[in-house]
Formats: structure tokens, sequence, C-alpha cells
């Protein structure tokens, strides 16, 4: 063996035993630094003859070059021991709980949600959304809707009042959504299609009434609307909201000073434990009153009813609420009980959607 | 309105079955809302004779009954007095339920006597309130020794209630509700009785009158009356008394019996008064405020004025078509009668019924509007009855003014019903259906005139008939047709208003809070805290105490809520709702407003104890952090919003502030709620909160879609540190505002990095330190510029604050 190649073997000894970075830093500038030993080779070159020059010197560089890989190897290996040692220091407890995060706190009330889930599927039928105050005229709540002072049916709203005005007048808070029709209908030109929302005021309470509920309005008014049009938005909302293939509806004539003729809607549904679920005709259960809007309403708002006709419905949104999602009392939706409106409530993120599902 | 199917048939010829004519009433309008079959409760109870009854060895006021069924002998130990040998009665074996005792008899030892069963009262039987004794029947029961007593008494006759809605006068007789089953194919309408159809035999003893200044004169249009002299009072037969009971009337005597029947029969009530007790002739006229009466239920009717009252040259004897008098009704040993039969106004009836306070089955039916032309067929109608039940002779009928005719006739379009339902019926289909109600049609063709029968006040127009038709046609015939679509994909319908505040609740949500729906009254003392309590926003019949005030804020229901929630649970709330408060009963008073709250250690960032770091009190910081995430979700500009000190007094003073957008348009306020502000709403732990009026933000104008261009630029941007030195009452926001606003185009941000306060810098002085961010978009800056833009932020927030930059 020569005397280069017991160098080359004596040093990638040495580089592969060090296990230590400021051993193999020694080993490399001893072998490759400028007075190393490799180097020393490398600077005798000079002297040589041209031909022995050539032959010792690729020879020299090529255990330079192995050196030098090894050292890198090594280098490499025990940086990755180092920091292999250190990361086994930082081991920390992952199982510590975090915080909670808020998207997942925060809840939205089954009532602002079952709100959104209707408003979208009405407006998936061209129905604006129209507001109207609470606080309400007799005249909006009443008389333009044709229930005269003395009507009987007015007893039958519980109505909650205000103080009588010096001009006699009184406001009271509003018994349905039903102002918001003539609201409309006063201020815009059929063809109209609206929803109108909110909340609505009786002086009634037990475990199915509460004072303060929400309802929803609807209203169609153009010159060929008719009472199977009625059904048919009815059904195809029923079928929509509740996400049923197939409802069974019952309509059954009724009385509304309002619309003329009048009637209530019954759904169909069976009882399985205490979920209920729509389809069927084993029960019947009352979800909402509608009928063709009266000839004196739409005089009362300045249409002439030999031309214009349309229909009208009124839904409780609360009502719509229990069947849905199965609160058992309809109290509970204003007794902003943390626990309930956790249960109950729906997550920031679950937008209704007619794609994404209701 | 309840009836049996028994009394049904009286006017209906039907072999329908009772399910069918269930389903029927209700399709029609004729809601049923209950249907009872006695046989379902009493069908246990049998007929049985007492053979023999000794006195019990051990209790004086027992007796030991040996009780035959026909079949069977039973022993039986009997509380009542009347029990007694021979006595036949009404038996209920072991095993029977007994409704009005609420349990199941089981043989029992009574003072050591076997006691195998029980003779019933009839208030055991739920019958009557009579518990006095025991049931005692006549001799000709006899027969049915062992057979059930329903069958006997006839009871055995299903119960059934439907709801009337206001418009159907006439379905509150029992014949109206045959006449719209019959026109609804459910059998035939039997001939009408029309009672008693001679002359009477003498001239009235007992003269009416009417007796009205003008303009009152449609209080009561007509009254008509007959006497019948030498009539016999007492219990009405059984047929009457069970029908009566069955719809839940209390039998009195025969004579109120026979009016009762026909207020329910026919819808014609009537009055019966015992003509020995009244004095001289009788009038109908209006009250007077110093007149009273005592009324049959017992109470005393004082200020009469504006009521119809009926009365004698000396007494009110009733209130007209609403209640009668107590000392002239008619008792058992009553033998001259006069039978009243009027018509009354019926918004008169109403207001009267309302300043009263009374009700009646008579006042229901008058207020909704009796047939006015059924006066004389009321009196005939009692005249037979009294005749054939308490004898007499009758006198010769006696009337007053005239019926009202209202003789209404509609033009109608036959085929309108099938415009407006989308049912096709043909102009024969419908005037048969119309006519089959009573209604006349005459005319040819698809244009008739048709003739409103005088017992349906509510028919006024076509679309009435259109609702007569289809009713009884069936609304299941309407068949479901698509309603057009306005477009073909469907358009946005939503407002940026009605935007706004569905993001506002999502918002707020996303940051951890629950969202309530609070009441939107509240009490007084609530309301006054927060700035309510105005009269006007007062309810005259709130429905509780706590109730009484439309809210002027949605806070004290979110504190309340809260202080609930805390009461029963450790986890501190976050909650807020997005509802409307009330500053004026005006539409432009009520304001949509979002507000939420974060109590003791809600922060965003976490509450209560954590291993990381406990979650300290809530400071008003997270109520304004919340204000200003939502404002910004709602498109505003931060930057653009000012904030002034001048918070509400439920907030805490020094920790509140008011954001506004300029000058005179406040968005909202929020900070720490005021410590007795958190006294009275009985909260303990600091609160934290804020209210935004969503009808205060600016409504996004409706504008190109198009974001425009991203103008962005290479040039580095280059940051400059400013210490100011600022009296300590100087508001960080002034001197970040007069920093921005030094140098518009160069100026990007200004960021408040550090607020110091002590050391040398003295007691009243601060020190605030801001980074302003330079972004050139030309060319980079030079030392100069730079320091030409640094002059001009420190001479501004100098000349806004007087600050001083540290040195």
């Amino acid at each position: 063996m020569s005397e280069l190649e017991t160098l080359e073997k004596d040093l990638i000894k040495a580089i592969k035993n060090t296990n230590d970075l400021g051993a193999l830093e020694e080993i490399r500038v001893g072998a490759i630094g400028k007075k190393g030993s490799i180097s020393a080779l490398m600077s005798g070159l000079g002297k040589m003859e041209p031909e022995q020059r050539k032959t010792f010197g690729q020879a020299v560089n090529k255990v330079k070059q192995a050196v030098t890989e090894n050292l890198e190897t090594r280098k490499a290996e025990l940086e990755r021991a180092a920091l292999n040692k250190r990361l086994e220091t930082e081991r920390e407890d992952v199982t510590l709980p975090m915080r909670e995060n808020p998207v997942n706190q925060g809840r939205i009330h089954p009532i602002s949600q079952v709100w959104e889930e209707i408003t979208e599927i009405f407006a998936d039928l061209g129905f604006k959304m129209a507001e109207g105050p609470h606080i309400e005229t007799d005249e909006n709540n009443f008389t333009k809707l044709n229930i005269p002072a003395e009507h009987p049916a007015r007893q039958e709203h519980d109505t909650f009042y205000f103080a009588e005005k010096q001009d006699g007048s009184r406001r009271v808070l509003r018994t349905h959504t039903s102002p918001v029709q003539i609201r409309t209908m006063e201020s815009e030109k059929p063809p109209l299609r609206i929803i109108a929302p909110g909340r609505v005021f009786r002086s009634d309470s037990d475990q199915t009434h509460t004072p303060m509920f929400h309802q929803i309005e609807g209203l169609v008014i153009d010159q060929e609307t008719h009472m199977g049009h009625l059904k048919w938005v009815l059904e195809e909302f029923c079928k929509t909201f509740f996400e049923v293939d197939e409802v069974i509806m019952r309509f059954r004539a009724s009385h509304f000073p309002f619309t003329e003729p009048s009637a209530e809607v019954d759904i169909g549904y069976s009882k399985v434990g205490e979920e209920v679920r729509f389809g069927g005709d084993e029960n019947w259960m009352e979800i909402l009153g509608c009928g063709m809007v009266h000839p004196n309403v739409l005089r009362n708002v300045g249409l002439d009813p030999e031309i214009y006709q349309g229909f009208a419905f009124g839904i409780g949104i609360d009502r719509l609420a229990t069947l849905k999602y199965g609160m058992p009392d309809l109290r509970s939706f204003f007794a902003s009980d943390l626990r309930w409106l956790k249960h109950y409530g729906f997550n920031v993120l679950n937008v209704p959607t007619i794609q994404g599902g209701l | 309105m309840k009836f049996t199917l028994s009394w049904l048939k009286d006017h209906l010829e039907t072999e329908a079955p009772l399910e069918d004519i269930l389903a029927k009433l209700t399709l029609i309008g004729l809601e049923v809302e209950e249907v009872s079959d006695p046989a379902d409760t009493l069908g246990n109870f049998i007929i049985a004779k007492i053979i023999s009854a000794e006195k019990h060895p051990d209790a004086d006021k027992l007796q030991l009954c040996k009780v035959d069924t026909g079949s069977e002998t039973f022993q039986v130990v009997c509380g009542a007095p009347n029990a007694k040998k021979d006595l036949l009665g009404v038996f209920a074996p072991v095993g029977t339920y007994v409704p009005g005792l609420d349990f199941t008899l089981t043989k029992a030892k009574i003072r050591g006597v076997e006691s195998m069963g029980m003779m019933c009262s009839e208030s055991e039987l739920q019958l009557s309130d009579e518990h006095e004794g025991i049931i005692e029947l006549g001799a000709n029961a006899e027969a049915d020794i062992g057979n059930r007593y329903i069958d006997y008494a006839k009871l055995n006759d299903p119960v059934i209630e439907i709801a009337i809605t206001p418009n159907r006068p006439d379905c509150l007789g029992v014949r109206g509700i045959a006449r719209d089953l019959a026109a609804a194919g459910l059998g035939t309408l039997k001939e009408e009785d029309f009672g008693y159809n001679e002359k009477g035999e003498f001239k009235s003893p007992v003269a009416i009158n009417l007796d009205f200044s003008k303009d009152k004169a449609h209080y009561c249009p007509a009254f008509y009356g007959r006497y019948i002299k030498d009539v016999k009072n007492g219990r009405s037969p059984q047929w009457l008394q069970a029908r009566l009971r069955a719809i839940g009337l209390r039998p009195i005597n025969t004579l109120v019996d026979i009016t009762n029947y026909i207020s329910y029969d026919r819808c014609r009530p009537l009055h019966v008064y015992d003509a020995d007790k009244l004095s001289g002739n009788i009038s109908a006229r209006e009250g007077k405020q110093s007149e009273q009466l005592l009324a049959l239920d017992g109470k005393t009717y004082e200020q009469l004025d504006g009521t119809c009252v009926i009365a004698d040259e000396k007494n009110v004897l009733g209130i007209g078509g609403i209640m009668g008098g107590e000392e002239t009704g008619s008792t058992n040993e009553t033998t001259n009668v006069l039978i009243e039969a009027a018509y009354f106004d019926p918004i008169n009836i109403t207001m009267t019924g309302r300043k009263l306070n009374i009700n009646s089955d008579a006042r229901y039916r008058f207020e909704r509007g009796i047939d006015p032309q059924s006066i004389e067929l009321g009196v005939n109608l009692a005249t037979k009855m009294v005749l054939e039940i308490c004898g007499g002779t009758p006198s010769e009928l006696i009337k007053a003014g005239t019926p009202p005719r209202p003789e209404k006739t509609v033009e109608f379009d036959l085929q309108l019903v099938t415009k407006l339902t989308g049912v096709t019926l043909s102009n024969k289909e419908v005037t048969k259906t119309l006519e089959d109600l009573g209604f006349k049609v005459s005319g040819k063709g698809q244009q008739v005139k048709v003739a409103v029968p005088s017992w349906r006040p509510d028919i006024d127009g076509p679309a009435d008939l259109v609702e007569e038709a289809i009713r009884i046609v069936g609304l299941d015939k309407v068949t479901p047709t698509a309603l057009p679509r306005t477009f073909g994909i469907a358009r946005p319908v939503l407002t940026e208003k009605q935007k706004q505040v569905r993001t506002a609740r999502r918002a707020l949500a996303a940051r951890g809070a629950v969202e309530t729906i609070n009441w939107s009254f509240i009490k007084e003392e609530d309301a006054k805290l927060f700035g309510g309590g105005s009269k006007e926003l007062q309810l005259i019949n709130p429905i509780s105490a706590d109730m009484s005030d439309m809210r002027p804020s949605l806070l004290p229901g979110l504190l309340s809520a809260a202080a609930r929630n805390i009461a029963r649970s450790s986890e501190d709330p976050v909650l807020f709702e997005v509802g409307q408060t009330y500053e004026t009963d005006q539409e432009k008073g009520q304001h949509m407003i979002a507000s939420a709250i974060r109590c003791g250690t809600a922060s965003h960032s976490g509450r209560g104890r954590h291993w990381s770091g406990n979650a300290k009190p809530v400071t008003f910081h997270a109520a304004k952090a919340d204000a200003i995430a939502l404002l910004e979700t709602l498109g505003l500009d931060e930057s653009k919003l000012q904030i002034t000190t001048d918070a509400p007094a439920w907030y805490h003073p020094g920790r509140s502030g008011v954001i506004r957008l300029g000058p005179k348009n406040i968005l909202g306020v929020f900070g720490e709620l005021h410590p007795e502000t958190l006294v009275a709403m009985d909260i303990k732990v600091p609160v934290v909160g804020f209210e935004i009026n969503l009808d205060a933000l600016p409504v996004p104008k409706k504008k190109s879609r198009s974001k425009g261009a991203l103008e962005i630029t290479d040039l580095q941007p280059v940051s400059r540190d400013f210490a100011f030195i600022v009296d300590s009452n100087v508001n960080a926001g002034d001197v970040i505002r007069a920093a921005r606003g030094a140098d518009k185009n160069l100026i990007t941000n200004i960021n408040l990095f550090d607020v110091f306060t002590g050391g040398n810098l003295g007691e009243d002085k601060k020190s605030l330190a801001i980074e302003a961010t330079l972004q050139p978009n030309q060319k980079t800056l030079t030392d100069e510029e730079i320091e030409a833009v640094a002059a001009k932020i420190i001479a501004a927030v100098s000349k806004a604050t007087g600050g001083e930059i540290r040195s």
C-alpha cells in the first residue's frame, strides 16, 4: 500500500470514528486545511517533473475528494444526531386541551335559521322580502284587512293595545304580519310576490302560545293567480322545507276576514317515537291559513278586484321550527337558556342554501 | 257549537256513518274539534233493582243492599239516604270506571262488609251536580233491568263539537249545519217545522212597544211575542234534558229549556217572562245611565245607557239579546208566560257585551247576526213546544216593528269560481250548489243574479259566492298548478338592508356569541333604566307587569338573560340579539339594532381558567373589538369612524365610547356596563357590551360589481417611529387621525404600538408611540422627502393635540 493510500485509509477511518463535530473539524483542518496533510502533498507538486506531477496530482486529488465527501457525510450525520438529541429534550404534552374556537362557540337562533331557510325557498320562486313595523295603526292591522271595529274577529286576535291618542286613534302591536300586505300593495304596483316574516304579538300565553311569536306572510297579486297556484306553492314549500319527497296536505274551508275563499291547511304526518315524520295521512296537523285576497282588501289599497287577484298565506315560523327540529315547548324560544340555545342553535357556517340543503 | 248525532238527524235524512259526517264537516269549514261517545265512558252502567236494604251492622249511615241485575244478585254497601227496597237505579259492577269519582271500582270491604259494586248518583256519571242521592228511575225501567243505562236514558248519542268561524251564525243552529251537509251531498234536508201555525185564542193582555229615539231605532227594529196562559212548568222531559246536558247546558225548567233548545236548534234566541211578574206593558228601549239589572247570572249590571233594554212600566227586565233578569224569569210556579223573540243590532250587541262584560249564548249569536226573518218562526216554535209539554192557551201573535229585510242580491259571474280557484265547474254545478245552500239563482248563462238567504249576513259579493261553491264542492278538487317562474334562474331578492341584518347575525356568532331572541316588551323599571318608559310605548293591557313597556334597547333583555344563565351555570355568557327597539310609536321610531354582551372573563380569545393562563375580566376593549369587527364586516372603513366619549348613562362613564360616522351620524355605543346598571340587573360579574344601530349604517350603493384595478408598486414601504408626549387626557384616536391626515398620499397606515405613563414624564402626561408606514408610488423616497413627511406628521399631531415629539 502506498503512502497515499495509507493516508486516505487512516483519514477516512478517523472521520468515521469521530462522534464529535469539533473533532471532525480538527480532522478537516489536519487534512485539507491550509497546513493539512493533503494540502502539503498538493503544495509539493510544484517541485515534481511534469509527468510525475500529473499522475501524483490526480492521485492526491482523488484522495482529497474522497476525504471531503466523507467529511461532509459524517458532518451531516453528526448534525442530525445532535438535532435529534435536542428535539428529544423538547418533547411536550400534546394532549393539553386548546382554547375554544369562537366560530364553534357561537350559535344562530333556530328562528333566524328557519327564517333564512324559508326566504331561501321563496326567493327561488321570485318572492321578495317585505317588512313592516311592529307598532301598527289599527287601520293597517284591522280595518284595511276587512276587519271592522265591531267585528267579532277582532276579539279573536287578543290584541295588545297602546293608550288612545288625543285624536281618538290608537296603536296596536301587530297581531299578524298581514299589515305588511297592505303596506306593500299601497307602495308597489302588481305583479307582486312577497313574503313578510317578522314578530307578531298576541295576549295569550301557555305551552303552545307565547305573547310574541313569528309569522311569515306570503302574498301574490297579479291578474291570473288562483288557488291551484296557492296549493302548488304551499306543497312545494313544505316538501323543500321538510326535505321530503311527498307531503299530503289537506285544505279545509275556513274563514279569515282578509281572504275569500279561505282555507286552513293541515299536513299529514306519522309519529315515530317522539319524532314527527311528514307524509301519509295518519294524523293531521294544522300548519297555516290562506286564501284568495278579499276584494275589499284590494279595494282598500286602491286595486280593482275586477282586474287583480291573488293569494295570501300566513305561517307560524316558530311552529315550523318545532316541527322540523323537534323542540317540545314554544316558550323556550324566548327563554335565552344557553343550554337550549347550544343544543338547538346552529353553527354560524351552516348557512341554508337550496343547493346545500336547508 | 255542540250538538248530538240524533239531533242532527232531526234535520238531516242521512245514512252516512259518523266518520263520514265528521270528515265532511271539517272539509266544508265546520271544523270538528271533539267527538265524544257516552258509550265510551258510561257503557258499563246497567239498570238494577234494590231487592233488599238493611242497616249496616257497624255504621249508622250505611245500608246493605241486595241488587238484582236480572241475571245476578250483588251485595252493595250504599250510603245514599234514598236507597231503599224496590228502588230502580243505576248499578256499576266491580271493574267499572266511574268518571265522577275518577277511579275504577274494586271489590272492597266497607266497615267489614264486602261490597261488590255501587249504586250511582247523577254526579258520579257526570250527568249533573246531583250527588245527594242515587238515581231513581221510573217504574217503566223495570223492563230494562240488566240493560245499559245509556240506552234507556237515550244517552247513547255521540256529541259533536265544531268550531264555528265568526262568519257563520247560521251554523250556530243545528239546522244550519244540516243544510250545509245536505248541500255537500251527505243526505237530504228534512222539511222545516214552522211550529204553531194558528191565529191564537185571545188577545194578549200585555202589549209590546218599541220606544227609541230615531237614531237608536236600529237597536231593535222588531219585537214579537205571544202570551200563553195556564201553563204547567216543571222539569222538562227526559229527551230534552238529555240533549241539553249532552251539549253542556244545565236543564232549568221546561220553559227555559225550550228557549235554550230553540237557540241551539235554529240559532234563534228567545226569552220567556213570567207574565204575572210584569208591571203593565213592555217595551224595548235604550237603557238609562241610572238603571240597573239583576241578571240571570246573579250579577247586577249598571249604567245601562247605550244598551238596548227590555222594560216593563216599572223595571228593566233584561238586556235585549244578551241576558234576561232574575226577577221576571220563569220558575216552577209560573203559570202565565210571555214569549219574546226580537232582532237586535249586532254592533250594538257587541258594544253592550264589551261594555258590561257579559257573555251569553244569546250575545254570541246576535253579535254574529241572527236571521232577521226568524222572529215569528221563533215565537211559533216556542209556542208549539210549550203547548205540547206545558199545555196552556196561546194568545194571538203580538208584533212591534218590522224585521229588517236585507234582500241582498249579488251580480255573479258563475265562471268566477273557475277564475279564482282553478277548478273547472259548469254553470249548472255552481248554480246547484248555491241553490242547495238556500241561494236563489236567476238569469241565464254565466252572468246571473244571486239572492242571498236572510240567514247569511256574511255574503256580500261575488268572492263570497265563490267560497260557498268551492267549500261545498271541496277544496280537495283544487289541482296544484305551478306558479310560473318570473325569471329562468332566480334573481336576488334581498335588499341591501336585509343582507346587512343577516350578515350582522353571522358576524357576531362567528365571534363566539350565542344568538338570543328576547321579548319586545320589558318591565317599566328596566325600560326607564335604558332611556325608555315613555307613556306612548306602554301597553294598556300587558300580559304581565314584567312585559309592559316596549324595549328602548336590547341590553335589558340580554342582561336579564345573562343573569338567568349565570345563576344556573359557571359559564360566562356571550350573548347577542339582532332585533328591534322602539324609540317612538311611529314606523321611523323602530330601529334594527345589533347588540352583544360579554360577561365575566369571556373575551374573544377564551374565557375562564386555562393551563395557558386564566382569562382576565372582560374590558371595554373586547366590546369595542366586537363592534368594530361587526362594522368592518358590514363594509365600513374603520379609519373613517370616530370615537367620542359621550355614551349614555347605563355605561361606565370612563370606559365607554360612541361610534360616529361624521359628527351627526351615531352608529352605536360600546363600553363597560355601569356598576349601578349591573346591580339593577342583578349581575355580579363585569359585563361589557355594545349596541349598533343597523338603520344608521350607510346602505351600500348599487354599483358595478367590478372591484377596480389593483394598484400595487414594487417600491419598498418605509416606516418611521415617533413618540409623542401629550397631556394624559388626549385621546390616542386624535393622535392617529392627525398623523394619518398629515400626508394622505404617502401615509398608508399608522400603528400605535406603545402607551407609556410615569417615569419622568410627569403626572399629567403620557407618551404615545406610533409607527407610520409610507408607501412611495412613483419612485423611492429620498431622505429629504421622508424627513419632510416626518415633519408634517409632527406638526399635524402637535396642532391637533398639543403633543410634542419625545426626544
